[in-house]
């Protein structure tokens, strides 16, 4: 095994902008659990923003018109999950596995006419002596601006949540619906802001995807990170800050595998192939070992429906 | 008449009715089972293309129905009976991993016939598999790799460790070792067939490494828009279409392509199906049936090399020159092919060794 030729700065350059999607598709599940709604969706809204974002760059010319459009898109296509599950009172589970379905299809629809088309480049931020720092440069100060949105956005859902009022009434909300209801809090309305905001997060990563990280048009281009984010979710136990080292790790390990492997590792592809699947689980399994504290960390009423009448 | 008795012979009647529509219906029904969505820009995409082309040439004579995007396992036995239950009479079932599937279905269907793309199964006489011979085109592509790498590493993005995969990492890189005998192949199995997001991300990481031409046996456009990022911000860094031409890419990065071209295959098929003489096939095309074609070589080739390439071409399609002739030895130093020996279909579908010069391991 040559190691050496693995060149570790770019390796964890590249790992940030590997896990930026899963980091904000993982960040907005997470305010819309904390509301205590579960939306399955992820991955469907994740597809949406990859390819509004996709046609409203191209159609524009801008990147970040593209960017916008993404996050309208996939709070959009969470609106009908929205409306179904707090309305219509259909259950969260079916209902967030269809937004999924939907949303593969309706993109795949969406996206006919731009497979093949190039997006517009989106520049590099240019953060002048920073950029020239020797290591640091490198790996924290190179990258394009959506890598330092995401971490602004994870910075801001936490402060939100740890500080602010707003932050407070979306976790009672999540806590205890009735509680909440009976203090004269609108429970559907801040789940509905809720589930908003999650879609947006999830089209702005979805169109990491299709403008930054691939960056082109193709059906079905998530392939499973939706399913990842929620899995970081869980991994995190519903804590901002960790979303980010669950992201950074899963992304991580996805980019070292890759190396490894071109470096001629002598390790079976098979266990690398699997690795960041594999340490998921694994980080999942000695989280839930802990039934008070995994039972302590999730929001009480995760999934319920809640209906004033009540 | 008693009213059940009415009613069982209505329906017996409806029954008949049916049958002799199934059996004197025009249209014959074509179908497709794909293992990524038509838009992929790549594998799936080509085999759609060769439906378009049936479409196109018997009008009328068929009609074709496809699913996509269905995973290779159980899921894939399912689709396939619905297909053969709504009618089709023929169905190409278009990945390696529908293998068991399809012959599956096949047991329980005599009258259908089934096409499984790239396999070697035929356990019913209603199976036939059919295949294109992609390290021709790989050769070629090795060949340009060869003479473009200034680092000498060149990068191979493959997706399952079948022979098929294997095939084309030998050809290619004995090839490429034939015009530069410093070349590296670097691998990296992505063990899946599209995932745009692992696909770049693998480009990325070779690219990191010094690898500066990319060959790619997974389907999507990821690993050409890298190499085209890198080449951006200052890289030199060549790749070639996979299974569609890929030409958005070009001049540069995308140098060159190899693309699958299922229409004659298709059309022969079904045509066959039509008029009667249709018969179980293994079918293995390639250069000379026009099922694997080298998309135009850009000017970033300097012109000899092109010509050389060319050359390679025109000698592969006359029979004149197979890929795999000897001496070759295989990556443990056993002898594979004598001088002047070439390999037989037999050799190439059970290749599960790399040559010698290659020095990784192939996953089993």
């Amino acid at each position: 095994m040559d190691l050496s030729s693995i060149n570790w700065l770019l390796l964890l350059a590249s790992l940030m902008v590997a896990a930026t999607p899963i980091l904000l598709a993982a960040v907005g599940e997470l305010v819309v659990e904390k509301s205590g709604v579960l939306n399955l969706g992820v991955e469907g809204m994740m597809i949406m923003g990859a390819v509004c974002g996709f046609i409203i760059a191209v159609e524009t010319g801008s990147a970040p018109f593209g960017f916008v459009a993404a996050a309208v898109g996939g709070a959009l296509l969470s609106m009908l999950f929205g409306v179904l599950t707090q309305f219509l009172m259909s259950n969260q589970v079916a209902t967030g596995l269809a937004l999924t379905l939907f949303g593969l299809g309706l993109s795949a629809l969406m996206g006919q006419g731009y497979i093949g088309v190039k997006a517009p480049g989106i520049p590099k931020l240019d953060l002048g002596p920073l950029s020239d720092l020797p290591m640091l440069g490198t790996i924290l100060f190179r990258h394009d601006a959506m890598v330092y949105v995401s971490i602004a956005i994870v910075i801001a859902v936490w402060a939100f949540l740890k500080f602010t009022r707003g932050g407070l009434i979306l976790r009672a909300v999540g806590e205890s619906h009735d509680a909440a209801h009976a203090l004269g809090y609108n429970v559907i309305r801040v789940r509905l802001l809720a589930i908003a905001f999650g879609g947006g997060c999830a089209g702005l990563g979805g169109a990491y995807l299709s403008l930054v990280r691939v960056p082109s048009w193709t059906e079905g281009m998530t392939a499973g990170a939706g399913w990842i984010a929620l899995a970081i979710v869980v991994f995190a136990s519903w804590k901002a800050g960790r979303i980010i080292v669950g992201a950074y790790l899963f992304g991580g390990i996805t980019v070292l595998q890759l190396n490894l492997q071109a470096a001629g590792a002598k390790i079976p592809v098979e266990v690398l192939s699997m690795s960041p699947y594999l340490i998921t689980i694994i980080v999942l399994v000695v989280i839930s070992a802990d039934r008070k504290r995994a039972a302590h960390n999730a929001p009480a009423d995760l999934g319920k429906s809640f209906h004033a009448s009540h | 008449m008693k009213l059940t008795k009415l009613l069982a012979s209505a329906a017996l009647a409806v029954g008949l009715a049916t049958t002799a529509v199934a059996d004197g219906h025009e249209k014959t029904k074509v179908g497709f089972v794909y293992v990524g969505p038509i838009g992929d820009g790549g594998w799936t995409y080509q085999h759609d293309q060769g439906r378009l082309a049936v479409e196109a040439e018997f009008g009328d004579a068929v009609e074709t129905v496809f699913q996509e995007s269905v995973p290779e396992g159980p899921d894939a036995e399912r689709v396939i009976t619905q297909m053969v239950l709504s009618g089709a009479d023929i169905v190409f079932t278009t990945s390696f991993g529908y293998m068991d599937a399809t012959n599956n279905v096949a047991a329980k269907f005599p009258d259908v016939k089934f096409e499984h793309a790239t396999g070697y199964k035929r356990l019913h006489d209603n199976v036939s598999t059919y295949d294109a011979r992609f390290y021709e085109g790989r050769a070629v592509l090795g060949h340009i790799a060869g003479h473009m790498t200034e680092t000498n590493k060149i990068g191979y993005i493959a997706s399952f460790p079948i022979p098929e995969v294997i095939q084309g990492i030998n050809s290619a890189y004995l090839h490429a070792s034939k015009v530069n005998p410093d070349v590296e192949m670097v691998v990296i199995w992505a063990y899946t067939w599209f995932d745009p997001a692992k696909e770049a991300d693998a480009a990325k990481a070779m690219i990191e490494q010094g690898v500066d031409v990319i060959l790619q046996h997974t389907d999507s456009t990821a690993p050409q828009a890298a190499a085209q990022e890198a080449n951006a911000n200052g890289g030199r860094v060549f790749t070639f279409g996979q299974a569609s031409d890929m030409a958005a890419f070009g001049p540069k990065p995308r140098i060159a392509s190899i693309i699958d071209d299922w229409s004659p295959y298709y059309i022969k098929r079904v045509g066959q199906l039509i008029d009667g003489t249709y018969e179980q096939t293994a079918s293995w095309g390639g250069m000379p049936e026009g099922e694997v074609v080298i998309g135009e070589i850009t000017d970033e080739v300097p012109a000899a090399v092109k010509a050389e390439a060319l050359a390679m071409v025109e000698a592969i399609t006359n029979g004149t020159y197979h890929p795999f002739t000897g001496p070759i030895t295989k990556q443990d130093g056993t002898p594979f092919l004598a001088e002047g020996e070439v390999a037989t279909d037999v050799q190439l579908v059970t290749m599960d060794f790399y040559v010698e010069g290659i020095t990784s391991d192939i996953p089993n």
